[in-house]
């Protein structure tokens, strides 16, 4: 019994020893500041290929700012990067963001789904910590008057309409079939896109829903078959969409199939197999591939894949919170979010300023199709107007 | 009447692939009247088994079924292997203790089976390679493809020769009689320890083909499948009458097809439109959709409530003298 006593004592000595010389290194090399910035996306479940897409975009950004030894009211700023898992769940959305708001970090990239960026909305507005969503589409998100809350994609109202009346002018369907997954996502931009298509008199049958845990979709679409629509809208994500769009495919529907960004990914092929061929699909924004040759370069180099969807996006979103920071002298949110607000920033998908709201000023919208298992843009969309992706291309050089 | 044909077929393939996982819960309950909520997790795992190996072999350019055999071939004694090892290290420990504990072992046991394929298999939806092309035949104006009428042959023949085994072999006797009173089958001289591990492993390789029906039907996998799959299935045994084979597959049929006609049906059923209802939205053709197709599981498990609330023991009930 004494022995074990010693030998506890000797561990606890130990022990304290190992603190002392830890803290000792610390204090050594402390002349840089440690500012933290969060990241929240999905990193387990269905699209958690997608999370780390985005955390990718932002981790980027803030090991860049390392890197570039950036110094703010003097001090060298060492920027560390937070990133959490919020499984796209909505609870587990709102109980991450208490954990970065208990983490002080200075500024949060995300989240990535409008179903978990709204209801943590508020909790950082609470706490004043400025949040920069590079994926929540649902307009709702920015229309709760909340200061802190920003994103630099275009919003449901604006791709909804876009791929609409894309659908409306290029294939003039006369019925259309609106799918969604019951999420905030789904369900937004499947309103959207109902209303654009009633606006042209198109007929839009009643809404059909699953969930965004659905595999087997035959009932919906056997029963959708039966009222033989020309196209077919779905508001959801690849995951629940790949199969949704071959068992429609199997059941012989020939009807155009088209999608959110939430399903505008390679990954669709992979999923649907030969089916997906020729689906459409949009994204707010500029295809991941008409990013700076810059962004491309360092990501490809650092994470040895291409990026897949939102990762320029968050890539701007972290920037953006560095740069507020420099531009204000300080990495105090109350102090560098008026600058935020204000910014005008170019970066990875070119220029970025928010409006009041915090929604970015005239954002552009790609319309997809899906080509030998790869999907590729076709026409980008801005204020209302509709050009070929290849005009586009010309124009920007 | 081509969309009710279709929604038939839709409704038997789903279900007899509920049918094939139902039986595994249902043999385990028969047995040591245990809810092995493990078994969801083993028909995950049969998939992920044979989605892997379906993967590596897709580049030796084999004929497709050749592939798909292969693959289900390795699955199903990979899930003998864990439906034995579940039951020697984590059931049979715990086989005299009071009945809670070996209940709350099995939902133990089903988190660290997925949070293991988790580790092994990453948390991305698997995409199942599509090496089998699909042809789709039209009868009377239903589709149902190659890859349906295989699902269909394959869990016929299993329910067939499952009860072939329980009901008409020197083994099925013996599972039976444990089955019916545990000790005095032990005293009879049948050895209970082997014959409870044999009905883990037959569970374990039905489940596991159940795995590749659903990985190749709809092509995907992921290491959550097991959970959802696993409580439909478990609906689909308590439906039938738990502890009853027959039951069983009945239970999976039925829950498949209620789906299906719930999902097609339940929308336009609760329209208030079409009922007359004088509504503002109804105008000009319009609809008032009070239950849309989001509904369709909420509709099975009513279903599932009613015929418990009639039948309490199930459809088929639970004969005691016949469970196994």
């Amino acid at each position: 019994m004494k022995k074990l006593q010693v030998g506890i004592t000797l561990i606890a000595a130990a022990v304290a020893a190992a603190f002392t010389l830890v803290g000792c290194g610390q204090s050594g090399s402390g002349s840089g500041t440690e500012v933290k910035i969060g990241h929240v996306g999905p990193l387990t479940g269905g699209i958690a290929h997608l999370g780390k897409d985005n955390e990718n975009g932002a981790r980027l950004a803030v090991e860049e700012a390392n890197a570039a030894k950036i110094k703010i009211d003097g001090k060298e700023i060492k920027f560390v990067f937070v990133p959490e898992d919020d499984q796209a769940d909505p609870k587990v959305g709102t109980t991450v963001a208490q954990k970065m708001v208990d983490a002080k970090v200075a500024g949060v990239v995300g989240h990535l789904n409008s179903g978990t960026s709204i209801p943590a909305s508020p909790i950082y507005n609470q706490a004043g910590i400025p949040v920069i969503s590079g994926s929540a589409t649902n307009p709702k998100l920015t229309e709760q008057g909340f200061k802190t809350q920003f994103r630099v994609v275009g919003r449901d109202d604006q791709q909804g309409p876009a791929i609409a009346s894309y659908l409306a002018t290029n294939n003039k369907p006369k019925v259309v079939a609106v799918i969604d997954d019951a999420t905030a996502y789904g369900e937004g931009i499947a309103n959207e896109v109902e209303k654009t298509l009633k606006a042209a008199k198109i007929n839009v049958l009643p809404r059909e829903k699953g969930t965004d845990k659905t595999t087997d979709w035959k009932a919906i679409l056997t029963k959708l078959r039966g009222r033989n629509p020309d196209a077919v809208f779905y508001g959801g994500m690849d995951a629940t969409g790949g199969p949704l769009m071959k068992q429609g495919r199997e059941l012989g529907i020939k009807a155009v199939f088209a999608f959110g960004d939430g399903a505008c990914t390679d990954e669709m092929a992979k999923l649907a197999g030969e089916a997906a061929e020729g689906l459409l699909c949009s994204q707010a924004g500029l295809p991941p591939q008409a990013a700076s040759k810059a962004f491309l370069d360092a990501y490809k180099k650092k994470f040895n894949s291409d990026p897949i969807l939102y990762s320029p996006f968050t890539y701007d979103a972290a920037n953006m919170l560095i740069q507020a920071m420099q531009k204000a002298n300080s990495t105090d949110p109350k102090k560098y979010l008026p600058e935020l607000a204000k910014l005008d920033f170019s970066g990875a998908t070119g220029k970025i300023a928010f409006d009041s709201k915090g929604d970015r000023k005239d954002a552009e919208m790609t319309i997809f199709t899906m080509k030998g298992g790869k999907i590729e843009p076709i026409a980008i969309i801005k204020s209302g107007k509709t050009q070929s992706y290849a005009d586009f291309l010309k124009s920007a050089k | 009447m081509d969309t009710f044909l279709q929604q038939l077929v839709n409704g038997l393939t789903a279900g007899s692939v509920y049918a094939v996982v139902a039986l595994g819960y249902t043999m385990v309950y028969g047995i040591i009247q245990l809810i092995n909520f493990a078994h969801g997790e083993v028909v995950m795992i049969g998939a992920m088994v044979a989605f892997t190996i379906i993967n590596l072999l897709v580049p030796t350019g084999l004929p497709p079924f050749a592939i798909v055999l292969i693959g289900t071939g390795c699955a199903v004694p990979v899930c003998m292997l864990v439906g034995y090892s579940v039951e020697r290290l984590a059931y049979r420990p715990l086989r005299h203790a009071p009945r809670l504990a070996p209940l709350i072992t099995a939902i133990g046991v089903s988190i660290i089976l997925q949070h293991l394929a988790l580790m092994v298999w990453s948390r991305n939806v698997l995409a199942f390679p599509q090496i089998i092309k699909s042809q789709t035949y039209f009868i009377g104006g239903a589709g149902i493809t190659t890859v349906q009428i295989a699902i269909l042959a394959i869990c016929l023949t299993l329910m067939a020769g499952l009860a072939i085994l329980v009901y008409r072999t020197p083994l099925g006797t013996a599972m039976r009689a444990t089955a019916q009173n545990a000790q005095v089958a032990g005293l009879m001289g049948i050895d209970v320890n082997r014959v409870i591990a044999i009905t883990f492993v037959i569970g374990a390789s039905l489940g596991a083909v159940a795995g590749v029906l659903f990985g190749t039907y709809y092509g995907i996998a992921q290491y959550t499948m097991g959970s959802v799959l696993g409580l439909k299935a478990f609906s689909a045994a308590v439906l039938g009458g738990i502890g009853n084979i027959p039951g069983a597959m009945l239970g999976g049929v039925l829950l498949g097809l209620v789906e299906a006609l719930g999902a097609g049906y339940i929308g336009d059923f609760s329209d208030l439109c079409q009922w007359g209802v004088p509504l503002q939205a109804c105008e000009g053709g319009g609809h008032f959709i009070l239950m849309g197709s989001n509904y369709q599981d909420v509709f099975a498990f009513i279903v599932l409530i009613l015929v418990l609330v009639i039948r309490p023991q199930g459809l088929l009930g639970e004969r005691v003298g016949d469970r196994s």
